[in-house]
C-alpha cells in the first residue's frame, strides 16, 4: 500500500504550483510552477509501481516540453502583459464556476466507484513495459513514430517565413548609406586630446569646442557623461600659460 | 492509503487546469492548463494501471505524453507565427472571425 505521507506530499507538491498557474502573474513563474508540479507527478507514478513512466515524465515533460515553452517564452518575450479587461461579461466567475463543477462532478463519480484493488501489482518496468509496446501495441508505436515525423515538419512549415527581399551584400548596405548623407569616416573617439581620455568626456574639436556626438547615445540616456566645459577651460589656461612663457623666451 | 486517492488528486489537477484554460488571456499559460489536464488524465490511467495490476494503463500514459510531446510542438509553433503576424499573443486579440 501506499503511504499516506508520500500521498499527501505529492498532492501538495502538485496541487500548490498548480494553482500557481490560475493566480501568479509572470508567465515565467507559470512555467517554474508547472515544472514543480511534474516533478511532484513523476513521484506519483514512481509510487504507482511505474517507475519507467515516472523516468520518462520528468525526461519528456520537465526537460523536454517546459523547456520549449521557457524558449518560446524568451521569444516573444517574457513581459507580454496580460489584459485584464473582459470581453465577455461575468466570464471570470463563471468559468470558476464551470471548473469547479468539472472538479466534483469527477470526485462525485470517482466517489462512488468500486474498484478492487489487486494486492500484487505488475511493477511498470522497462522490460514490461517493452513487451508490451512492441507486442500487441507495436502498430500504434509505428504510427506514433509518423505522428512526431509530421509534428516536427509541421513546426518547421509553420515557423518558416520565406525571404521577401533579396539579402542585401556589404557593399549595397555600404552604399545606400552614403547615399543617405551618412558620414563616410569614424566618429571622432570620446576622450579629451591630452587632457582625459574616459569614454564618458567628449572629445574637443581643434577650437575646444566639445563634440557632442563622440560620446556612446547609451551614456547619455543614462546621464553618465562628463561635462567637459572644464576640460576646454583647463585646455585654455594652459595654452595662455605656454603662450605667456613663449613670449617670455 | 488506497490507489484510488490518486484518482481524487487527478479530478482536482484536471479542474485547476481547465480553470486556467478559460481564465488566462495569455496563449502560453493557457497551454500550460492543457499540459496540466493532460498528466492529470495520465496521473488517473496509471492509478487505474496500478488498480487493475496490469502494465496496459501505463501504455496508454505512455501514448498520451508522446501526443502531448507532438501537439506541444505545433502548438507553439502555431503561437510564435501569431506572435510573428500580430506582435501579441492574448487570447482575446484574434477575434475577426466574429460575424
Amino acid at each position: 500500500m501506499i503511504s499516506p505521507i508520500l500521498f499527501w506530499t505529492v498532492a501538495f507538491m502538485t496541487v500548490i504550483p498548480a494553482l500557481g498557474l490560475l493566480f501568479a502573474r509572470k508567465p515565467v513563474y507559470v512555467a517554474v510552477a508547472v515544472i514543480t508540479a511534474m516533478v511532484g507527478l513523476a513521484g506519483a507514478y514512481v509510487a504507482l509501481e511505474a517507475p519507467f513512466l515516472g523516468i520518462v515524465q520528468i525526461v519528456v515533460y520537465t526537460g523536454a516540453v517546459m523547456m520549449l515553452f521557457v524558449f518560446v517564452l524568451m521569444l516573444v518575450g517574457v513581459d507580454q502583459r496580460e489584459s485584464l479587461k473582459e470581453t465577455i461579461a461575468g466570464q471570470k466567475w463563471l468559468a470558476f464556476a464551470l471548473s469547479i463543477g468539472v472538479g466534483a462532478l469527477l470526485i462525485s463519480v470517482v466517489s462512488r466507484l468500486a474498484l478492487s484493488v489487486d494486492k500484487t501489482p505488475v511493477t511498470g518496468e522497462p522490460q514490461a513495459i517493452a513487451k508490451e509496446l512492441f507486442g500487441p501495441y507495436v502498430l500504434v508505436v509505428e504510427t506514433l513514430g509518423f505522428l512526431l515525423v509530421t509534428a516536427a515538419v509541421g513546426a518547421l512549415v509553420l515557423t518558416h517565413v520565406p525571404r521577401l527581399f533579396p539579402k542585401r551584400t556589404q557593399k549595397e548596405v555600404q552604399a545606400a548609406r552614403i547615399a543617405a548623407g551618412a558620414n563616410p569616416v569614424n566618429k571622432t573617439f570620446p576622450g579629451v586630446f591630452a587632457r582625459h581620455n574616459a569614454l564618458d568626456a567628449p572629445a574637443l574639436d581643434p577650437n575646444g569646442e566639445p563634440i557632442e556626438e563622440s560620446v556612446s547615445r547609451v551614456l547619455k540616456a543614462r546621464q553618465q557623461t562628463v561635462d567637459s566645459i572644464q576640460y576646454r577651460d583647463d585646455n585654455r589656461a594652459r595654452r595662455r600659460e605656454l603662450g605667456a612663457k613663449e613670449d617670455e623666451a | 492509503m488506497s490507489p484510488i486517492n490518486f484518482v481524487y488528486l487527478a479530478s482536482v489537477l484536471f479542474a485547476i487546469g481547465a480553470a486556467t484554460v478559460l481564465l488566462r488571456r495569455n496563449a502560453i499559460i493557457a497551454f500550460m492548463g492543457v499540459e496540466l489536464m493532460l498528466n492529470a488524465a495520465n496521473l488517473a490511467l496509471v492509478a487505474f494501471s496500478r488498480m487493475q495490476g496490469n502494465v496496459n494503463g501505463q501504455i496508454m500514459a505512455f501514448f498520451v505524453m508522446v501526443v502531448a510531446a507532438a501537439e506541444v510542438v505545433v502548438g507553439l509553433a502555431i503561437i510564435i507565427a501569431v506572435f510573428r503576424a500580430r506582435q501579441t499573443i492574448s487570447l482575446d486579440e484574434p477575434a475577426e472571425l466574429k460575424g
